[in-house]
């Protein structure tokens, strides 16, 4: 078994080195925000099992809100600027950490003499381990999918694509299909075996399966033990307990959502500088990063149901969602949601396919729901109602006030540019019908046709 | 809150229609050369003062509603030219953005010369695209006004010559774009590679009969919320797009209407829209030699077809048709035949390909794969816990990224076998492409990159739109110049390095005011 998992080192910037520290990290990249996967300071491209990486300053340019909306007792002045490195990776990630302090020692002591109280004599992987942060929350798309699996078997579609190609000159159109699979067979090979299929996660299946057996069984359970009047009571007096404590829930959320001095002003629209600047950064690859931050509204309130959400997105999305959608979001290859500053800050960040527009797009259109439950305990965010409604529905505020709380961030690696994750499912899907045994004509018809 | 609407003296008539009767067109770019004039001129076209004195005028829908018209003129701004006449236009004044024009309006379809932000780029507009290549939209020739001229056949030039030499006074004419005349013996209008154009349109709620956001959303509709067209009016999300209002002692004659939300200030886009034109000019000969080369047997007609999405000659689709009506199609029989389809009855791409034009251009898709059916189901698709498929839910929901296009052919037109047989130089032929739309970011320019040049779009890989796009690679160097053919007996039938059959030559974003907002200009003495 091989999970997908993640590290995240934040280490606030020695004040006033900001710019000296961007112009550093720039340095790394071939196009803006796009690394060079061979730079000299880390070289990502050399390490086997990082999907993605990126490197980006957390300095929110909105802080002053805090105090606009809630006062100067809210304001935070002091707020560190961090800098944060970002991996996705297979396996341990205190692992992949050990191989970065190995192979790229003195890249990364260079960017992290930026860093407050990183000393060139130091220890670099326990300083980054020191500096880890365990997301609240971390999303995959699917489970267990390594990086040496996505380029195998993006290579494999590619030798059967030429084979194919060649068979179709040779052979016209009008050979049985599966005749033409038995060829390709052959002919894949005849060039060199393909990549083994990659073995299931079976400790996170069996999570999985146990959730979704327990939860119908304590559900049940009255049910099952006790007499059909017991029962009832039971249930009677747990419906009562979960009311009474939705109650105690929706009155102070109501007010909240009413009365809260930033739902009361439309969102601030993000300024013309800050928008160029994240439109330098996009679409050079079909995969993009997305990086936010802002501030919580000051109070326990949105502190604690904040983390419960961003609990229970952790513990449920892989049970729910095991692969290739994040509710009815498909293009999200992996996602963390992070505290910062005892939950006074928040910080997302994701990796996702297709332009900036269609990914607020689904936002707005697929999962508004998911959004205002995620995120509506920013400052400044749509006003909701019932957390649930409003929020992200109010598109033009919502698009605002996301763009606003965007980073440009500073340098990001993908390990398979230019592969989609509609294009890595279907590379799978052709893996797995060269090994099937049996295949009916109109499953082999509908293989042939998207090779 | 939707409420149908009336005020159809205050909204130019190109929203209302495509002036199809009127055979002849031309496009006017003009730079304003005396502000006096200018407004003056515009103030009495739009029917301010001394409206008798002229033969012509601003043609509202309220014409068009109420009699036949022989002539037809519409004007728009672009970001500059609306700048010179005094409407203030910064970006954010006073930190509000609700209350000014789209920033994509505002900052223009090109925003400068070398791309920093890649705007180009995301429209495409690169390689042979390039603004730097084009005959008008950059640097000097950037108009500041759009007039747009509609005549009956042989009636155009006197339009013409009236309306610019009133011009002469307080604007420069710099390029005539002129429009081909249309055939009079084909009721279908046709674009230059010879398929019937135009003929898909949204159908704008005018008597506010859908209420959107509703559960009748999990199902394709044509008829879209005016606000998706009309600025001042709710749009799909039952919302009202940002705009211009004013305060009220900006318009102390009281010539604009009343927010409708906001009702202390002025409305200046009310009965407005933004307008999008783009020169495309078309390689006919290139194209029919194209697929002739490929697929010799029938003259490339059916993979000409195939790329479109249409058959060639009845402008029909390749899919079946809908087995249940579609709102805002019909009642005309013709429309039913030729639009009341969606591409639910061809998930597999066998009768039209996943990335044919009008597949790309419009899915039809709404708002939930799997229609209306059921709650509970409904609500097990809504959180996404069941996936019927791979290419499931890949597309985004149709009516949020609809266009109203008003586009007419302009150039010689060549037909099929002419092309084919002789070399025809000289003239170019091509499409000013014209385009309505409330949000420009969300809806043409989200057609235009997310659905037409998108390499990835639908689950494909490798292509652009076979008519439109631009063939360039992507910035890492992936091909978009394939087209896949899905085939009932197997392997897809695979189009590589198709050539590029359009060129954008020009173009620009305009601001397409009601009246009353053309009065408000047309004052003199502001500024």
């Amino acid at each position: 078994m091989t999970p997908l998992t993640n590290f995240t080192v934040i280490a606030p910037i020695v004040h006033g080195k900001e710019d000296e520290l961007r112009t550093l990290l720039l340095t790394m990249n071939q196009a803006p925000a796009f690394a060079d996967p061979q730079n000299s300071l880390v070289p990502f491209g050399e390490f086997d099992g990082l999907h993605f990486a990126r490197f980006v300053i957390l300095k929110d340019e909105t802080l002053g809100d805090l105090e606009e909306f809630y006062g100067p007792e809210a304001a935070f002045p002091d707020a560190p600027v961090y800098l944060a490195f970002l991996g996705d990776c297979d396996g341990p990630p205190d692992a992949l950490l050990a191989d970065f302090a190995n192979l790229a020692a003195s890249g990364l002591r260079q960017i992290f003499s930026y860093c407050e109280g990183f000393d060139s004599k130091c220890d670099l992987l326990r300083w980054m381990r020191d500096h880890s942060v365990r997301p609240a929350a971390a999303y995959v798309n699917t489970i267990g999918r390594t990086v040496r699996q996505i380029r195998e078997e993006a290579e494999l579609t590619e030798r059967l694509a030429k084979s194919l190609a060649s068979l179709s000159v040779s052979n016209g159109l009008d050979v049985p299909p599966r005749q033409i699979r038995d060829e390709l067979i052959r002919a894949v090979r005849d060039s060199g075996a393909w990549p083994t299929p990659v073995p299931a996660p079976v400790a996170w299946q069996l999570r999985r399966l146990f959730f979704l057996v327990a939860a119908p069984l304590v559900i049940l359970l009255p049910l099952l033990t006790l007499g059909l009047a017991a029962a009832l009571f039971v249930y009677g007096a747990v419906l009562l307990l979960l009311g009474a404590v939705l109650v105690a829930f929706l009155i102070p959320l109501r007010r909240h959502e009413t009365t809260d001095p930033d739902v009361q002003k439309p969102p601030k629209p993000p300024s013309e500088e800050h928008l160029k600047l994240l439109g330098e950064r996009h679409d050079f690859d079909v995969t993009n990063q997305y990086s936010v931050m802002g501030s919580f509204k000051p109070g326990l309130f949105s502190q604690r149901l904040t983390t419960v959400l961003w609990w229970l997105i952790n513990f449920a999305s892989p049970i729910l969602y095991p692969s290739g959608n994040l509710a009815r979001i498909k293009t999200i290859h992996c996602a963390r949601w992070v505290f910062l500053d005892n939950k006074r800050r928040g910080f997302f960040a994701s990796n996702y396919d297709g332009s900036y527009e269609s990914y607020m797009d689904d936002f707005v259109n697929k999962v508004s729901f998911g959004l205002n439950l995620a995120f509506s305990q920013g400052l400044n965010y749509p006003q909701t109602r019932f957390l649930l409604w409003g929020g992200a529905q109010k598109e033009q505020q919502f698009k605002d006030i996301q763009r606003r709380h965007t980073l440009p961030t500073e340098v990001w690696y993908k390990a398979y540019p230019g592969l989609t994750l509609v294009d890595i499912a279907r590379n799978t899907r052709i893996r797995q019908g060269l090994e099937r045994q049996m295949m009916t004509d109109t499953e082999i018809r509908q293989w042939l046709a998207e090779i | 809150m939707v409420q149908p609407i009336s005020e159809f003296d205050d909204i130019q008539a190109i929203l209302h229609s495509g002036f199809g009767k009127l055979e002849e067109a031309c496009f006017l770019l003009a730079r304003i050369t005396d502000l006096k004039e200018a407004k003056a001129w515009l103030s009495t076209v739009a029917g301010t003062s001394g409206a008798g004195k002229l033969s012509y005028h601003v043609t509202c829908a309220c014409h068009l509603r109420e009699s036949y018209q022989g002539q037809a003129l519409q004007i728009a701004f672009t970001a500059q030219g609306l700048e010179r006449l005094g409407v203030p236009l910064d970006l954010f004044p006073g930190g509000d953005r609700l209350h000014t024009f789209s920033r994509e309006f505002s900052l223009g379809l090109v925003r400068g010369e070398n791309d920093q932000d890649g705007h180009s780029r995301l429209l495409g507009d690169i390689g042979e695209n390039a603004p730097s290549h084009w005959q008008w939209g950059t640097g000097e020739k950037i108009p500041d006004v759009l007039i747009m001229l509609y005549a009956e056949e042989g009636a155009l030039q006197a339009l013409r010559q009236e309306v610019e030499a009133d011009l002469a006074l307080g604007f420069e004419v710099f390029d005539v774009l002129r429009a081909a005349n249309a055939p009079d013996d084909d009721k279908l209008r046709r674009e230059p590679f010879g398929f019937p154009d135009g003929i898909s349109q949204p159908e704008i709620d005018w008597n506010a009969s859908r209420q959107p956001r509703g559960v009748a959303d999990t199902e394709y509709t044509n008829l879209i919320a005016a606000g998706e067209f009309l600025l001042g009016y709710p749009n799909e999300y039952d919302l009202y797009t940002y705009r211009p209002l004013l305060d009220a002692e900006d318009d102390p004659e009281g010539i604009l209407a009343a927010a409708a939300e906001d009702p202390g200030r002025r409305d200046f886009a009310r009965n407005g829209s933004y307008l999008v034109f783009r020169q495309l000019e078309q390689d006919v000969e290139g194209f029919w030699r194209f697929v002739y080369a490929q697929s010799p047997d029938d003259d490339g007609v059916g993979l000409a077809e195939a790329m479109v999405g249409r058959r060639l000659i009845t402008g029909e689709a390749l899919v079946p048709p809908s087995r249940i009506a579609i709102p805002g199609i019909g009642p005309q029989a013709e429309d039913i035949s030729l639009n009341s389809f969606t591409f639910g009855a061809d998930p597999d791409g066998l009768a039209c390909p996943f990335g044919a034009h009008i597949r790309r251009a419009n899915p039809r898709g709404a708002d939930l794969p799997g229609g209306s059916q059921g709650l509970f189901s409904r609500l097990v698709r809504m959180l996404g816990l069941k996936q019927d498929g791979p290419r499931a839910d890949l597309l985004s929901s149709s009516r949020f990224h609809r266009i109203i296009r008003r586009g007419r052919p302009y150039g010689r037109m060549v037909d099929r076998q002419s092309a084919l047989k002789e070399e025809q130089p000289g003239k170019k032929t091509g499409l000013y492409f014209i385009a309505l739309n409330a949000n420009i970011s969300r809806q043409f320019e989200f057609i235009q990159n997310a659905w037409i040049i998108n390499g990835k779009f639908n689950g494909l890989d490798g292509e652009s739109d076979p008519l439109i796009g631009n063939r360039c690679p992507t910035p890492l160097g992936l091909p978009t110049a394939g087209f896949n053919l899905p085939q009932t007996n197997g392997p897809s039938r695979r189009i590589l390095n198709l050539p590029q059959f359009i060129t954008v030559r020009g173009g620009a974003y305009f601001f397409l005011p009601s009246l009353r907002a053309l009065r408000y200009m047309g004052r003199q003495g502001i500024r």
